[in-house]
């Protein structure tokens, strides 16, 4: 059974990959099964210089999902490359970088930095982040922004170069159109959509920064039906996030054409979801009788 | 030898690891309108809990209910292999947990958090809980006890009818209690209660309402007494990935679930 997958050279070797921001730096994860056994991790948000996020409340339950304004809470790059960098190291997966800034040139020195560490094979640049007030998001939904913080980077990272997508535009293929020409290796969406919860008993916002992120399987037809639309637009692989709890839905994402999928709330809800994920996938394939997961990439866009 | 300490190590990994695990509901005690108790019998040994620790209970797959919710851990009966929750209902999910039945199974991520520090055997103590606070409180007391320290504790509620049960507790130490309407015990709020002005407690560990928990830290700060608080933030994940139940302290953003729930007043910026 061949479950891996590829951007360019670099190999994975299953496309269950775990989704920023939901799983820790993968330590977290450690107590409830072999974080070596995912095809990937991509870690915490990280910046420059240390963030301490936006105030409580932070959180708030929606109906099938959740709303956070986290905004990019971390200990900065010189931390990541002392501790976090050094815990990763364990691990037999790929691990990936999620870099945000609030300048071009905050990207452009992460990415410098990011690319001397060894161990570290790709990048995936946030432009899409809907929880702070400088970058962020504000990347990710103006096309000239994104083309130029895109190759800008690609001028000074040599490894792989994922750029992960906002959904809160008019058009994510529009999108996806230019940061595949202006090099990037691969593309992920989506990241969360814009949402708000009002508390009716205290008569105020649910969110100290009344707006912030859905997640969770609320999203999922929306993510699922822009991971279609963009895979039947670019040739580089498309890496789906949206929602997905389950082997099926999962499925669903491979099916309309990622290359990969990315784990996120679910995590929060069981530990264990990503690699339940995986076991589902195989075995969704041995039922079916494929030998590839390749076989089934795209599978609907094929036979319509 | 070697290979000795390393078992021995590995075997205290094993008992201190987060586990995610299905337990069968032993008993679905109902004290009053707002409160109930779950008796959950492990399927393994039960962990070697540690006092002030939760657990995060899957509720069910409704659409409501999306999320865990963080429990303390009320009491623990390693004999029997079983411990308890003490539930208010407070919305969507704790009601439908109130309605669970001696059988049902229960989904569990635990044990979580940090737990109370330990004082001295001859340390005057004193667990101030304010309705469901009082909930983390049993098992503290019981702890302490079998560590040679009798505590006073001091449990506060709105009115008689919603008082919880607390037989268990006497059992454990001295046992003072207010009522806001006076239906019982003193009359007023638990930070009122003549102890506070009659005893000289060492240490005091305090969980319930945010508004009790920070005036119990103004009458331990002006007293120089060590003081301890159980926050209840709201929370996603509880082992630290999501980063929502943030608390700000002098040490910046922490997280609630894993480095809480129990903080020492003097790193919170209240």
């Amino acid at each position: 059974m061949n479950l891996g997958f590829s951007i360019g050279d670099l190999y994975f070797k299953n496309p269950v990959l775990t989704a920023s921001g939901t799983f820790g730096n993968g330590s977290e994860y450690d107590d409830f099964f072999d974080v070596s056994r995912l095809g990937g991790i991509v870690l915490k948000g990280t910046t420059l210089e240390p963030r301490e996020g936006n105030h409580y409340p932070r959180m708030a339950e929606t109906p099938s999902g959740m709303l956070n304004s986290v905004g990019l809470q971390n200990k900065g790059i010189d931390y990541f490359e002392k501790t976090i960098y050094q815990h990763i190291l364990k691990y037999d997966t790929n691990a990936i970088v999620n870099i945000n800034g609030s300048t071009i040139e905050d990207y452009i020195a992460l990415a410098e930095r990011i690319n001397k560490l060894e161990k570290i094979h790709a990048i995936e640049l946030n432009i899409s982040c809907p929880n702070v007030k400088m970058g962020g998001m504000a990347f990710g939904t103006n096309l000239s922004s994104a083309r130029e913080v895109t190759r800008e980077v690609r001028s000074v990272y040599s490894k792989k170069l994922i750029v992960k997508l906002s959904p809160n535009v008019t058009n994510i293929v529009d999108f996806a159109r230019v940061i595949e020409e202006e090099g990037a290796d691969s593309v992920s969406l989506i990241n969360t959509l814009l949402g708000m919860a009002v508390d009716v008993v205290n008569m105020e916002p649910s969110l100290s920064t009344i707006t912030g992120g859905l997640s969770g399987p609320a999203v999922k037809p929306v993510a699922l039906r822009m991971v279609w639309q963009v895979a039947n637009a670019v040739k580089i692989p498309v890496i789906g996030i949206g929602g997905i709890s389950s082997a099926s839905d999962a499925l669903e994402f491979l099916l309309a054409g990622a290359s990969a999928i990315q784990v996120g709330t679910a995590s929060f809800i069981d530990p264990q979801a990503s690699v339940k994920v995986l076991e589902g996938i195989e075995s969704y394939l041995l039922k079916k009788g494929f030998s590839d997961i390749k076989e089934i990439v795209g599978y609907i866009n094929r036979t319509h | 030898m070697k290979s000795y300490i390393t078992a021995i190590f590995a075997i205290n990994a094993l008992v201190m690891a987060k586990r995610i695990e299905d337990l069968k509901v032993i008993e679905n005690k109902r004290l009053n309108n707002d409160f109930f108790i779950l008796e959950l019998l492990g399927n393994t040994k039960i962990p070697d809990f540690k006092p002030g620790q939760f657990a995060q209970v899957r509720v069910d797959d409704s659409a409501g209910t999306f999320l865990r919710r963080p429990i303390s851990i009320h009491d623990v009966d390693y004999e029997n292999n079983t411990f308890k929750l003490l539930i208010q209902i407070a919305g969507k999910g704790t009601k439908t947990l109130s309605k669970l039945v001696t059988g049902d199974i229960l989904n569990l991520v635990y044990p979580l958090g940090n737990s109370f520090s330990l004082p001295g055997e001859k340390e005057k103590v004193l667990l101030a809980g304010g309705g469901c606070g009082i909930a983390p409180l049993l098992f503290l007391a019981k702890y302490l006890k079998s560590h040679g320290n009798t505590p006073d504790i001091l449990l506060g509620f709105r009115n008689k009818e919603r008082i919880i049960e607390f037989e268990e507790y006497i059992k454990t130490g001295s046992v003072f209690v207010t009522t806001e309407d006076g239906s019982m015990g003193e009359k007023g709020y638990l930070t009122s209660h003549s102890i506070l002005s009659s005893q000289k407690y060492k240490r005091i560990y305090c969980c319930g309402p945010e508004s009790m928990m920070k005036s119990i830290s103004k009458y331990c700060q002006s007293r120089n007494i060590l003081c301890e608080v159980s926050l209840e933030n709201l929370m996603a994940c509880g082992i630290g990935a999501c980063l929502c139940c943030v608390v700000d302290t002098v040490k910046g953003n922490l997280c609630t679930c894993i480095d809480g729930p129990v903080f020492n007043i003097n790193d919170l910026k209240w």
